[in-house]
């Protein structure tokens, strides 16, 4: 059994605690009127130029094509940008950790679908990482539901007044409505947490039982699951991600966003996995385990690039203006964060995970995984913040607050979950072929 | 010359593994190891330095990504610049995104190609080749290893005996 150290205990505490302090002067320090606005700007006077007006153009297309009242309104469009912004980080981070229990989940279906004989061993640790589902689901649901009590106007089509104004959104109104909105979050969430809590009962079960009917049961669930969450999932990245964009869209944004999660999971895997070894428990895992978690990080790392790309590129050739506005945003205002990411999700994995035997040098596998990690915060924040905010981002302190509250909380429900059952796993069928796993 | 060896035949991969690890704890020298197939880990078992294949095939996909950008650069920018899709090739760097398929493309045909030959030519095969198993089954479901031998022919057949070969025969390799 794992006990939960005292001194990482606290560190999630420290961190919930600084995080949420940054949250609330995020919070605080938003203006609440148009003048409380425009003197933030003049003061920090970070180019509030060209590029703004063509992103307040396509979020406010209805309101901005209002020529007479364009002036009020680009100041009212600026006010709601710098109210979103804690808002914004508020939800990045909660998303970006969410996902990364998503992403784990959609690893450990896997791994029980295929009745792989190498992993079995890290069931536990998995299992742990998705215990977060239920606190981070519920959470990004909570801020989901407070925005379509506009609480915040990160999802403009949300706001009847701009619906009303709008026959692109108008004619999408069947399906983005606030009410269908909600009311598939909760299918998709409920699907995918009864599936980690029900898998989490019958891998335990299978420890105290005396035939496989459990574990053949968690095969067919999760091959079952593995479906439900093929659909939801992509739905799930146009209702949250692609939506605060409502004009625009992308058939493989789904794909996309899943390559991120489940990069990222499978990282977090290898850092959990890590760093328990580390402190001497798990001691059949060896260097081969480590070995496949990050040929994983450096396949999936290839394989975001190349989903990235594809995007990319037949938007920038076709170069249909409704979908080129899209990148137009992100090459105008966020030029180090939408670049920097690529560095750090693409050219970084490809350079530091191609040797063979860096793979399974386990300090190693940890610092590289730090750096996937941010670049994969950086991708959300790169699909949420364009929309949201606009050219007011920056990496500030509600940023920074979000990643350290969720990380907390994250780092500290997911230990507890680790103390909760035995470290491994012990009636598996696939067990002894885990334990003799050798690359 | 002409020199003796020991041939011992196996018709199983884990009992042939453990036979590896027995005669190489014994500190006799494995000449060679015949196998119908690749076997997991054996050149571990076998004491054999670690392939270099890996860093040619790197520096083989360098080389076809080079050969991309200057072939892309030469034909789309320099030779004969087109207007496509309203984008005018004046310029590499703002013409790469359409490249990037053909740079992806030509650095993996090189990187395959290239590692394949040198893996061919670097174990000497070519068309033709007289084969160098020395037991044909070797190509069907047996493993064969080959020891050479000292004067101990005795007691290296007891040994391979004892590890679980199915037949061990003496005979004189031309080398």
């Amino acid at each position: 059994m794992y006990t939960f150290s005292n001194k990482l205990r606290i560190g999630s505490f420290i961190a919930m605690g600084l995080g949420f302090i940054f949250l609330v002067i995020g919070f605080m320090s938003a203006p609440s009127t148009v003048e409380e606005a425009k003197a933030m700007v003049a003061v920090h006077d970070d180019g509030h130029g060209g590029g703004h007006a063509e992103a307040a153009a396509e979020s406010h297309g209805a309101e901005a094509s209002h020529g007479e009242e364009h002036d009020a309104s680009h100041d009212e469009h600026l006010l709601s940008q710098l109210k979103n912004r804690p808002w914004s980080a508020l939800y990045v981070a909660a998303f970006f950790f969410f996902m990364i229990s998503l992403g784990v989940l959609a690893f450990y279906a896997i791994q029980r679908a295929a009745q792989a004989g190498w992993s079995p061993l890290l069931f536990r640790v998995m299992e742990g990482i998705t215990a977060y589902l239920v606190p981070g689901g519920i959470i990004v649901f909570v801020i989901l539901l407070l925005s379509a009590m506009h609480m915040n106007h990160m999802f403009v089509w949300m706001d009847p007044e701009v619906v009303a104004h709008d026959e692109l959104l108008q004619g999408k109104a069947g399906y983005l409505n606030p009410t269908f909105f909600l009311i598939r979050a909760a299918i998709f969430l409920g699907g995918w947490i009864f599936y980690r809590q029900y898998s989490r009962k019958l891998s335990l079960a299978q420890d105290e039982s005396d035939d496989n009917t459990n574990f053949v049961k968690n095969f067919r669930w999760s091959a079952g699951f593995l479906v439900f969450y093929l659909v939801t999932e992509s739905m799930m990245s146009w209702d949250w991600i692609m939506s605060v964009d409502p004009h625009w869209f992308s058939t493989l944004f789904g794909w996309y966003v899943f390559a991120s999660m489940f990069v990222s999971g499978i990282t977090v895997i290898a850092m959990v996995t890590v760093y328990l070894k580390s402190k001497g428990y798990l001691e059949d895992v060896n260097d081969s385990h480590i070995h496949d978690l990050a040929k994983f990080m450096f396949g999936i790392s290839i394989f975001w690039t190349y989903l990235w790309f594809a995007q990319f590129m037949l938007i920038w050739y076709a170069n249909i203006p409704e979908e080129v506005t899209y990148y137009v945003a992100r090459f105008q205002d966020y030029k180090l964060p939408f670049f920097g990411m690529l560095v750090l999700n693409f050219v970084f994995p490809l350079l530091v995970l191609m040797n063979s035997d860096y793979k399974r040098i386990n300090w190693f596998v940890i610092m590289t995984g730090i750096v996937v990690l941010f670049g994969h915060y950086l991708d959300i924040f790169n699909m949420i913040m364009p929309a949201t905010v606009g050219d007011q981002w920056s990496i500030g302190l509600p940023e920074i607050g979000g990643i350290l509250f969720f990380g907390g909380l994250f780092v500290y429900w997911v230990f507890t979950a680790l103390t909760k059952a035995p470290l491994q796993p012990k009636r598996n069928p696939f067990i002894e072929e885990s334990r003799h796993f050798h690359y | 010359m002409a020199s003796k060896v020991i041939q011992a035949l196996y018709n199983d991969d884990d009992v042939l593994m453990h036979a590896v690890k027995k005669v190489r704890a014994e500190h006799h020298h494995i000449e060679e190891v015949y196998t119908p197939f690749p076997v997991h880990g054996l050149d571990k078992a076998m004491g054999l330095a670690d392939t270099r294949i890996a860093i040619t095939s790197f520096l083989y996909g360098c080389l076809g990504l080079t050969v991309a950008v200057v072939m892309m650069n030469y034909i789309m920018i320099e030779d004969w610049p087109q207007d496509i899709g309203g984008k005018p090739s004046f310029s590499y760097l703002e013409n790469m995104p359409a490249f990037v398929p053909i740079m992806f493309e030509l650095t993996v045909f090189f990187a395959a190609h290239l590692m394949v030959i040198t893996f061919y030519l670097r174990s000497r095969m070519w068309p033709f080749k007289k084969a160098e198993n020395p037991d044909k089954r070797t190509t069907d479901d047996h493993f064969l290893m080959e020891i050479g031998l000292h004067d101990n022919e005795n007691e290296l057949a007891d040994l391979l005996w004892e590890t679980g070969a199915v037949e061990v025969k003496v005979t004189e390799k031309e080398s």
